[in-house]
């Protein structure tokens, strides 16, 4: 079986995130970056099935500036056996669409590709939108926010978490999204660094995938930042410490501001 | 006036609160027509004309229950190519925002998720980075679709009699590839839906799995119950209730956090409430640095003595 999974390169969240202040696109140059933490379980997942079913090969996928490297390291590093960094400054800027496109060619020039493993929403963007846009242009079936799912006869029995609960049976191939219930990613071992290292990455750009670079980017985007406003900071109002009467006090505020 | 499409989200004509905000945000950019997908439209007609629904487009069968979003996202393809809208408009809900995405690829449309808020030409204004910013935006090719989250709009009636238009059915053999064997539908706890909910009283790490105090608090001020990822992961809630980055965002007039720290990705999910308060025992838990009001001490005699207090007061 061969499994993709999508893996992207996000700044870090516990960092001060910002926009880049020339054209509202998010700031992926003043802060470090990561693989997006919610993309680690989609690997995770990928890494279990290969694990269980062998004769799996697991293949890493990247969009994203050269920085974006990283992220596939780190997914090697996990375990994957191989990676695909795509990566074109004409891609810059690229909204959920352009991206879609971009990595549903990546996924065709790999080619036979059963099954692919994403995250629920990348933790920057975290519009969700990818492996919809995705499954319509490839036109496979998809899945998303699964927090279970088991692989075997050619198809998928899934557990759908999403406004209701609901048990899903998709016939291969398919793209499954994960949600962060699903398992517990592992960290990369010392065995698995060193790996790593010899592992193959593909760097491809939109000529290798034969997509338009005018289809693509901020100058194509199918949206419009019009203003980006930092809210005003919430500054801290009045504190008190229990002494004994520290319910009485919270009593008296709600009623003070008409909650009660 | 330009027509305005607005997916109905309800369980078997049983119409959700973001329907009438949907309608109600549509009104302001133009004449709103509800397209109903699923079973039960007998139950939703007087609502879809009570908050203005000029028109109804009917896409009727108990089919669609066996089946993912897919089929849903042609429907309104289909409609969208007939009737030319000037917008679409679906609630942010993990099926909303998976049949908006599909809809954008098949409309070949801009698509914006997540909106707390959108103005009469279609711009829409979204929080980002944990609520650290709003960001306005617009479609700017095909079809503005946008989703809306559930609290951004105050729902106002406007009586119409909406005119009924059939549709017939068709769903493709592409789109019945995920069937839906089984489904559970959520579990009623007679309190309010935490993302519709006006008062949200949320316990974390801190209630060390004891949730009782954190439900007597929420049903003294009538509240929905939240829960931090780390109750959730303890499994002493179940994750439904969940708020934050990976769970539900809620924006109601009153949140109350009890034993949650205050990680960003908590914060993400509750930035935007009007009214912030928390009790935590350590002083320097970073949820203090936004509240509007807190109580440093034990949420177990802080809240039982709050409820109390609350329920004299309402004698
Ligand atoms: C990708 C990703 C997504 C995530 N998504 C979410 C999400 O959606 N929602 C979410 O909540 N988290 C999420 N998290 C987890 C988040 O980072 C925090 O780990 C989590 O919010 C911590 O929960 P907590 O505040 O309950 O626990 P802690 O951080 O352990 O805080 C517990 C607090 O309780 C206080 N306390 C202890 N005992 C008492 C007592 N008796 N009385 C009063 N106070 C007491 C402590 O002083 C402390 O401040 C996510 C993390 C990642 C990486
Ligand atoms: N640039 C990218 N490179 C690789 N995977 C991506 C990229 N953008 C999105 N994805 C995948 O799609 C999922 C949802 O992303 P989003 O729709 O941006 O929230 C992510 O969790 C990733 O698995």
């Amino acid at each position: 079986m061969k499994i993709v999974t999508l893996v992207k390169h996000v700044p870090d969240a516990a960092a001060e995130r910002t926009f880049d202040g020339s054209d509202n696109t998010t700031d992926r140059t003043g802060v470090d970056g990561i693989l997006s933490e919610l993309d680690e379980y989609a690997l995770e997942e990928a890494l279990k099935i290969s694990e269980t079913a062998g004769d799996t090969e697991v293949i890493a996928v990247t969009m994203g500036p050269q920085g974006a490297l990283d992220a596939v390291k780190r997914a090697l590093q996990m375990g994957a056996g191989a990676a695909v960094h795509i990566v074109d400054d004409a891609l810059h800027g690229s909204d959920a669409p352009a991206t879609s496109e971009v990595l549903a060619a990546a996924i065709r020039k790999i080619g036979d590709v059963d099954l692919v493993v994403t995250g629920m929403a990348s933790t920057d963007g975290g519009m969700g939108v990818v492996p919809a846009m995705l499954a319509e242009r490839l036109g496979v079936a998809q899945v998303g926010f699964v927090g279970e799912f088991t692989v075997g006869d050619g198809k998928i029995t899934a557990r759908r978490d999403a406004d209701s609960t609901e048990t899903v049976e998709v016939r291969l191939p398919a793209i499954v999204s994960v949600t962060d219930q699903i398992n517990e990613p592992r960290y990369p071992s010392f065995k698995g660094i060193m790996a790593a290292k010899k592992k193959p990455v593909q760097t491809w750009s939109l000529a290798d995938l034969e997509v338009d670079p005018s289809t693509v980017g901020l100058a194509a985007a199918w949206t419009a930042v019009e203003t980006v406003v930092a809210r005003p900071a919430r500054t801290q109002g009045e504190i008190v410490t229990d002494e004994g009467d520290g319910g009485t006090k919270l009593a008296e505020y709600l009623a003070s501001q008409k909650f009660i | 006036m330009a027509e305005i499409l607005v997916l109905v989200d309800h369980a078997d004509g049983a119409v959700r609160k973001t329907t009438s905000e949907l309608l109600t945000l549509a009104r302001r950019a133009g004449e709103p027509s509800a397209v109903f997908i699923g079973a039960g439209y007998e139950a939703a007609r007087e609502t879809l004309g009570r908050f203005g629904a000029t028109k109804v487009y009917i896409a009727e069968s108990p089919e669609f229950d066996d089946y993912l979003v897919a089929p849903q996202a042609e429907v309104l393809a289909q409609v969208a190519a007939a009737s030319q809208p000037a917008g679409i408009l679906l609630p942010s809900s993990p099926d909303g925002k998976e049949i908006a995405a599909r809809l954008a690829v098949k409309l070949e449309s801009g698509v914006i998720t997540d909106a707390v808020d959108v103005s009469a030409d279609l711009v829409a204004t979204q929080s980002a980075f944990a609520g650290a910013y709003a960001v306005t935006g617009k479609v700017t090719h095909g079809t503005p679709i946008i989703t809306v989250k559930p609290n951004s709009a105050t729902p106002e009636p406007a009586e119409t009699t909406p005119t009924e238009e059939k549709l017939t059915v068709s769903i493709s053999d592409a789109a019945r590839a995920a069937r839906v064997i089984s489904r559970e539908p959520r579990q009623a706890s007679g309190r309010p839906e935490l993302s519709e909910a006006a008062i949200v009283v949320s316990g974390g790490r801190g209630t060390g799995g004891d949730f009782g105090p954190v439900e007597a608090l929420a049903d003294a001020l009538g509240a929905a119950v939240g829960a931090s990822r780390a109750a959730v992961d303890s499994g002493w809630y179940p994750h439904a209730h969940q708020v934050g980055q990976t769970g539900k965002t809620v924006s109601p007039q009153l949140y109350i956090a009890a034993g949650i720290s205050g990680a960003i990705q908590h914060r993400a999910g509750m930035q935007t409430s009007k009214t912030i308060v928390a009790v935590d025992k350590d002083p320097e838990a970073p949820i203090f640095s936004m509240v509007d009001f807190g109580v440093v001490g034990d949420l177990h005699a802080v809240l039982p003595q709050a409820t109390e207090e609350i329920g004299k007061r309402k004698g």
